[in-house]
């Protein structure tokens, strides 16, 4: 049987959920506990997610409710990470310079966070060079990189150059995503994959970290 | 090739109505959805679209009479109005060429609650006075005073009221009335000029897409509540959302009326996006989105107007909702839908159009090319009722490519 915060924000029931989550730590509970929960319900979402039970609303939702609750226990807990944070592997990820889109590329983070996986947003309108300057700094297993518009193809294709440049390229895996890419453009960019949603970013890189 | 102008516009036309109407054309009929094209055509950044409207719309005219398409697109889609219009207001809402982004980057939306959350009650309350009061300031900075002066509707008193006009001498009133006016100057200059580009394309034989433009209501509210805010109300206050459809209903129905009536042109352009697959479930399509989208498009056929809508991104689970529309009465311009299964959904009821990939028109190879056009009119074109045309805008095409497409359809024409 699952918990009764589990399943309100595995359920969708907002409200519900934060005042479980308010009462267990009235009642003294483990904060770490109540993220662990929460974690647990983040990963049913991520599977009704894949099967197509859920869609884009109960994912921004979902995020919604665990943003909230991880404020209210914040001031309890020891350190801002968890253990479980990142086990799985790194990834660094943004939309390429020129295209300011994200609704898709939110997505894909939310869905390789509750797949264990640890992930830097660059955010929108992410110049090479920060892209460059954030595989030096994090040393991710994996880059994404997401590009909604038609002028991304040009913007993928000078990201996945620059890196090149900078003598980086074989550190990192390179996947594209968003919008209209297809297998023209991943060999159009020389990126190493391209997917076409959430769950094709997790397999690619459950694959190249080795964890399939 | 004796034909004068005025005959090649009515062929043109005829091509397109015959589509329309599920029939046969002479041949398959061509749309040229360029968006940008015609900027990559003569190679002029995207940003001097925005600025300078002779050389846009001298672009938008050699393009359309080089590549000679059945039905042109609207020089008005990718550029709305004169980027001067939206620097003296502060245009917020979205990010041009140049402005927020690389000179040479398209415009794009900026997603954000310009309605917030709670001021649903305020809006469905008054939407003319939200509008005036609450929503501009937001939308235009220029336009942010207008958040002080007192509601319009007050002036109803008439002479008692009379007073009241003393608003324009609040703080910063008068300079917002002036961004308008300069503003209004701006625009009313670029759409005269876009006015008469259409009217010599016509002359020259070229008919052109859209009179008008409208959205589903959902959609509408996603570009005022912004898309996370839309998904966030299915949840917090699904009622209130649905009002809110109800309440937009007549304001996209009315406008497209009232621009086609102005422009002779009874086709209407749709863009359709936030109820597209993998963007909410089914439960909520038919809950916030189908209802709504479909009293529009069935008022506009009901007015003898086309929609011609734009089904941005993919709609596979959805189209067997829309054998609900008047048979031969609609254009659906695909994306990545999969038009092969909506040939055999859709094919009696709506005449369809697109899906040819931009990545091709981009980077394919000719044979690809060729290929993917020969396969389009071979089984969607088969039996008429089809428009050939690429799934998206064709920013960044390759104008070399997409004249191998043209051509290609041209001789590969299963009708002759």
């Amino acid at each position: 049987m699952t918990h009764k915060l589990v399943d309100a924000i595995a359920g969708m029931c907002e409200s519900e959920a934060l005042q479980i989550a308010a009462d267990m730590l009235e009642a003294g509970e483990d904060p770490e506990e109540i993220l662990a929960l929460c974690r647990d319900a983040m990963s049913i979402v991520g599977d009704l997610f894949e099967k197509k039970e859920y869609f884009l609303p109960e994912l921004v939702l979902a995020g919604k409710m665990l943003s909230q609750i991880a404020e209210l226990v914040k001031p309890m807990v020891r350190s801002e990470s968890s253990a479980e944070d990142g086990k799985a592997g790194t990834v660094v990820i943004g939309t390429v310079q020129g295209d300011i889109h994200d609704l898709g590329k939110n997505m894909v983070i939310f869905m390789l966070e509750v797949n264990g996986f640890k992930v830097h947003d660059l955010g929108v309108d992410v110049p090479v060079q920060s892209f460059v300057e954030a595989i030096d700094e994090v040393n991710p297993d994996v880059l994404g990189l997401s590009g909604f518009l038609t002028v991304s193809f040009d913007a993928l294709k000078k990201t996945v150059e620059g890196i090149k440049r900078a003598g980086i390229r074989d550190q990192v895996k390179i996947m594209i995503g968003g919008g209209m890419v297809d297998e023209h453009i991943r060999a159009y960019a020389a990126a190493d994959a391209y997917g076409s949603d959430a769950m094709a970013a997790v397999s690619l890189v459950k694959k190249w970290i080795g964890k399939d | 090739m004796d034909s004068t102008p005025e005959q090649m516009y009515q062929k043109r036309a005829q091509r397109i109505d015959d589509a329309v109407r599920l029939e046969v054309p002479d041949r398959v009929p061509f749309f040229l959805f360029s968006g940008y094209l015609p900027c990559r055509y003569v190679g002029m950044p995207l940003q001097e679209a925005h600025y300078d409207s002779d050389k846009y719309f001298a672009a938008c005219k050699k393009l359309t009479v080089d590549l000679a398409p059945d039905i042109y697109f609207n020089a008005g889609s990718p550029v709305k109005t004169a980027g001067a219009a939206l620097d003296a207001l502060d245009m917020k809402q979205i990010r041009w060429p140049g402005h927020g982004i690389p000179p040479d980057s398209p415009f794009q939306f900026n997603e954000a609650e310009y309605v917030k959350a709670d001021e649903l009650d305020a809006l469905l309350d008054d939407i003319s006075d939200y509008t005036v009061r609450s929503y501009l300031p937001r939308v235009y900075g220029a336009l942010e005073s207008l958040s002080l002066i007192p509601p319009l509707s007050w002036l109803l008193m008439g002479y008692i009221t009379t007073g009241l006009v003393s608003a324009v001498t609040i703080p910063g009133v008068l300079d917002a009335l002036e961004a308008l006016i300069a503003a209004g100057r701006e625009a009313a200059n670029w759409a005269t000029k876009e006015a008469k580009l259409d009217q010599e394309l016509a002359e020259l034989g070229f008919p052109v897409l859209a009179g008008s433009g409208t959205f589903a209501p959902l959609d509408f509210v996603g570009v005022i509540r912004g898309s996370q805010g839309m998904m966030l109300d299915m949840y917090r206050q699904p009622d209130k959302l649905i009002a809110l459809t109800e309440k937009l209903l007549p304001m996209t129905i009315n406008t497209a009326l009232a621009l086609a009536e102005m422009s002779g042109n009874p086709r209407v352009f749709m863009a359709i996006n936030r109820g597209g697959d993998g963007l909410m479930s089914l439960d909520h399509f038919e809950t916030f989105y189908w209802p709504g989208f479909k009293k529009v498009v069935l008022a506009l056929v009901d007015a003898e107007l086309t929609p011609v809508i734009h089904f941005q991104g993919n709609w596979d689970t959805r189209l067997e909702y829309f054998t609900e529309f008047p048979r031969g009465k609609t254009i659906g311009l695909f994306d990545r839908t999969d038009l092969f299964k909506a040939k055999a959904i859709l094919g009696d009821t709506m005449c369809l159009c697109g899906n040819m990939p931009l990545t091709l028109l981009r980077t394919g190879s000719a044979d690809e090319i060729r290929d993917y056009a020969r396969k389009l009119i071979e089984v969607v074109g088969k039996d008429g009722g089809f428009i050939m045309s690429s799934n998206t805008v064709l920013d960044d095409a390759d104008p070399a490519r997409v004249k191998l497409w043209i051509d290609t359809t041209r001789e590969y024409d299963v009708y002759r």
